[in-house]
């Protein structure tokens, strides 16, 4: 059935409360199960043997002594994985997860193992002899696309000379004349900048069971962003039928964007397969880092030309971001989130795809935004100090509005990044007094926002309790939000509800929990699906009291007739009708399945103030403030959050947080203690405004919420830091050596 | 060479045979069956397995499962009575304190170790007690304040 989905102003009487989650008990007592939580008989130890050179050839692989150790069940290489016909347009993820012949980058998987226990396979692995003769390396970007740099694939080439190149995809957006445009200004800033590779950093670690017989039948359980996504890479992988693998979501304990890729899944399903046992799975911190997950690192000149007045002439940026060692599309990103947040006449984005020897960059939260506004933001204060205009003043002049033709092509409809920044421009935290070697700084933020396919069941139980099934792994509390919606719709009490993540064979396909998509399109199948089962519970009650069922409305959970001629007839609650259901036809259920397109793109603004201590050159954030356009926070707690959580990270990027590799191309703080994120005692209370612009393509104008809050924090220390040590900072993190090295290079 | 190792976990007698290079967090996920233990790092580093040895804040991963005999040993399923939860476990539901919730069990009991010695830290005090616990997720706000409200509940 096709649904309407525009936004209409309805009034809600549970959506938009602060109840408790439906998993919260689960998650405090320790019950809750996790990817390294689940156990099955006879299973055994899955390792992986990884290589400690960031580039070489892999001349010879002896598994033999591995084999014979007893105890050792299955050893894994890439002669194991064959190309099929399922895998041919997947090699270079089949190749990430084991290396074919040349090992890439430090961390990269060559062997693996399962054995009957963890010591068993321990020994396994130190017994696997692989010879290795090493090549040239590359880890950084603008090394890696000077001519003449080590080549890390060299099946790409550049699309002119078709030499081979690091240098994967040229992409470039924008409209007017931009040379037009910069002769127009009274004044332009050219400045580049430099951001540091980082991690995702979730807490638990890549885990999963897998299970796979010899006639191709398995299942596996894993923490992943999207079961049916992972099914659908692995069968593919691996040459197995789509329908034959289970795979059940464990409960997720942070992703961030990490757990959208297949890493080790494969490896493990793989071994299992070979020696006919469960094979578990769980990587260390180590690995974590080395093999999965960062973000790119970057390099990025930015020129932005403006009248004294405050309007902007002209802007341009080249954006160069490392991918690792294989191709993607992360530098074009940037290229069209960079300038997203301004109503630009003359405009224009190159964005550098570079391939390095460093682990695969996966998306982190907002992937490549955070970046390009790094670079934009900054560049924006420096254009507004030149012109002698307050910072977001400047900003709110130039803010993009609905019928803003964006940067990267489309025409926005409504939106709320001028809202933001008159939020921010009122708000208190502007007025806070600063001391001595305190800043402040502010910053804005864009993020596309995804739909995508989902499909969601509603299932009534005899005493009228409700089954919501849905396919979006729960990353952070959409199973409140979700209930939330689907008691709103059914006019019953949130309590009444239970929501449960399905498995790949309960439900159809759902794309991953990624693009801040979660509530925003499960929410969506989740309304029709309920609406479809107040048809139902109206069809029934008409039977129950024997009258057209065009004469049956449903309201406030309940069932009532619809004109004077009934006026014998009670209204019936949805419990009365779900008791008498064996009678009426059955079991009562609804369903629905969308592309949910219509995504609401998302901006945000941020404030902070720092102290800079000028003789170490530690920061530390005292004040930090989130606004953001929700289009409608169905749950407060959780959209509040993911306000903090993002900044959080984005003030662990900003200060601290950086892949830090030596000469020879090997990862030199591959865990929490020499990569250090913020701990509580780092940060301040993280304040939050929620601002519900509602998006025009969803019946609740939900926009989603989870990435916006990223994007801004880099630009916004930055600024902070800079007026706080009174040098402009360029390169991110703003490690205290840094700051330092800034303070004295500018006296 | 596996050994036996005789503990107390929870107020619970508790008997397993570990080889001597087993940490205590897999003795007590893999054996005892307590994976309310987390290991997020295995280095020390972001606090997931906190878990209490003889009354004293740890990390399991830290600490080797032979070193648990003969002493007593306090994870996050011995927190609640019975049905009733903790008020530091009723307060981190309340206060939306968990997002993904892995690194909750770990931020319960050493949110227990502090409000045992201290049961009136400042905000301060909270967040140095807690700077041995990593959590990605909410950036520690609504964590702090779910500690000062099962705080402010406990003293009554």
């Amino acid at each position: 059935m096709q649904h309407d989905t525009s936004f209409t102003d309805q009034a809600f009487k549970v959506v938009g409360t602060r109840v408790n989650r439906p998993d919260g008990v689960d998650k405090v007592t320790g019950r809750a199960r996790y990817g390294a939580d689940a156990f099955a008989p006879g299973q055994l130890v899955g390792l992986v043997l990884r290589s400690p050179h960031a580039h070489a050839t892999i001349k010879s692989i002896d598994t033999s002594a591995a084999e014979a150790l007893p105890g050792v069940k299955a050893v894994l290489t890439a002669d194991d994985l064959p190309e099929n016909e399922t895998n041919k347009g997947m090699m270079d993820i089949l190749e990430n997860c084991m290396a074919r012949g040349r090992a890439l980058y430090d961390g990269h998987a060559v062997a693996a193992v399962a054995a009957i226990d963890n010591q068993t396979a321990r020994k396994a692995l130190k017994l696997i002899k692989v010879d290795y003769e090493l090549l040239p390396h590359v880890t950084d970007v603008d090394a890696a696309m000077q001519p003449g740099a080590p080549i890390v694939q060299p099946t790409v080439l550049d699309r002119e000379t078709k030499e081979p190149t690091n240098v994967s995809r040229v992409s470039e957006f924008g409209h007017g004349d931009i040379d037009a445009g910069f002769a127009e200004a009274d004044v332009i800033v050219e400045k580049s900048y430099k951001t540091e590779q980082t991690h995702q950093g979730y807490i638990e670690p890549h885990a999963c069971l897998a299970s796979l017989g010899p006639d191709g039948s398995g299942e596996m359980w894993v923490t992943t962003q999207g079961h049916f996504v992972f099914r659908n890479i692995c069968a593919a992988l691996l040459g197995l039928d789509i329908a034959k693998l289970k795979v059940t979501a464990s409960e997720i304990g942070g992703g961030f964007g990490g757990k959208t890729h297949v890493w080790a899944e494969p490896l493990a399903l793989a071994m299992s397969r070979k020696c006919n046992r469960p094979v578990k799975l769980v990587m260390t911190r180590d690995e974590v880092f080395r093999a999965t997950g960062p973000t790119c690192s970057t390099s990025v000149d930015v020129k932005i030309g403006a009248k004294k007045d405050g309007t902007i002439t002209a802007a341009y940026a080249a954006l160069r971001y490392q991918n690792g060692a294989f191709q993607a599309t992360w530098g074009m990103l940037g290229a069209m989130t960079s300038f997203a947040c301004y109503d630009l006449a003359n405009v224009k984005t190159v964005g550098y795809d570079v391939i390095v020897n460093r682990p695969k960059v996966a998306a982190y939260r907002a992937p490549s935004a955070p970046m390009a506004a790094f670079g934009v933001e900054s560049t924006m204060d420096l254009v507004a100090a030149e012109i002698g205009m307050d910072a977001v003043d400047f900003r709110i002049k130039n803010a993009a509005k609905e019928g803003t033709r964006a940067s990267y092509g489309p025409t926005y409809g409504p939106i709320g990044i001028g809202p933001t920044l008159d939020a921010a421009k009122n708000h208190a935290h502007m007025k806070a007094p600063l001391g001595k070697n305190q800043g402040r700084g502010m910053a804005c933020g864009f993020w596309f926002n995804f739909g995508g396919q989902t499909c969601t069941d509603i299932n009534i139980g005899i005493d009228g309790s409700i089954t919501l099934t849905v396919g979006t792994v729960d990353v952070g509390g959409s199973r409140a939000s979700l209930s939330l919606i689907a008691a709103e719709e059914l006019g019953v009490a949130y309590e009444t509800i239970k929501a449960s993540v399905a498995d790949t064979t309960s439900l159809g396909h759902n794309d991953m929990t990624e693009g801040s998509r979660g509530t925003f399109s499960s929410g969506m199948a989740t309304i029709f699906a309920a609406r479809n089962t107040i048809e139902v519970l109206k069809e029934r009650a008409a039977k129950m009291w024997d009258i057209p069922v065009e004469e049956v409305a449903w309201e406030d959970g309940e069932a009532s007739p619809v004109g004077d001629q009934h006026s014998n007839l009670t209204p019936l609650s949805l419990k009365e009708i779900a008791a008498k259901s064996p009678n009426t036809g059955g079991p009562i259920a609804g369903h629905n399945e969308v592309v949910a397109d219509g995504a609401g793109v998302s901006f945000a603004s941020h404030i902070c103030d720092v102290e800079v201590d000028p003789e170490t050159g530690s920061t530390r954030v005292i004040r930090y403030t989130v606004i953001q356009d929700a289009g409608k926070a169905i749950h407060p707690d959780y959209v509040e959050g993911q306000f903090q959580g993002g900044a959080a990270q984005g003030i662990g990027w900003a200060l601290n947080e950086e892949y830090i590799y030596g000469d020879d191309g090997t990862l030199q703080n591959a865990g929490f203690l020499d990569y250090r994120i913020p701990v509580c005692s780092d940060l301040p209370f993280i304040d939050t405004q929620i601002l519900e612009i509602p998006n025009p393509n969803h019946p609740y104008g939900v926009r989603g919420v989870g990435e916006t809050s990223i994007v801004p924090p880099l630009a916004a220390i930055g600024n902070a830091v800079s007026n706080a040590a009174g040098v402009r900072m360029t390169h991110v993190p703003m490690s205290p050596p840094r700051i330092l090295k800034a303070i004295e290079d500018a006296s | 060479m596996a050994v036996l190792v005789s503990t107390t976990v929870n107020g619970d007698p508790v008997e397993f045979a570990c080889p001597e290079d087993e940490t205590l967090l897999d003795s007590l996920r893999n054996r005892a069956g307590l994976t309310g233990v987390k290991e997020g790092c295995g280095t020390g580093d972001c606090g997931a397995c906190s878990i209490t040895l003889d009354g004293r804040l740890i990390c399991s991963c830290l600490v080797l499962g032979v070193e648990a005999n003969g002493r007593e040993v306090g994870t996050v399923e011995g927190l609640s009575d019975g049905s009733n939860l903790h008020p530091l476990q009723e307060q981190f539901i309340e206060h939306a304190a968990l997002q993904c919730g892995v690194c909750t069990p770990g931020f319960l009991v050493a949110a227990n170790a502090l409000l045992t010695r201290n049961p009136d830290p400042d905000e301060q005090e909270i967040r140095y007690a807690l700077a041995g616990n990593l959590c990605r997720c909410t950036g520690y706000d609504k964590i702090v304040r779910a500690v000062q409200a099962a705080a402010a509940e406990m003293r009554g």
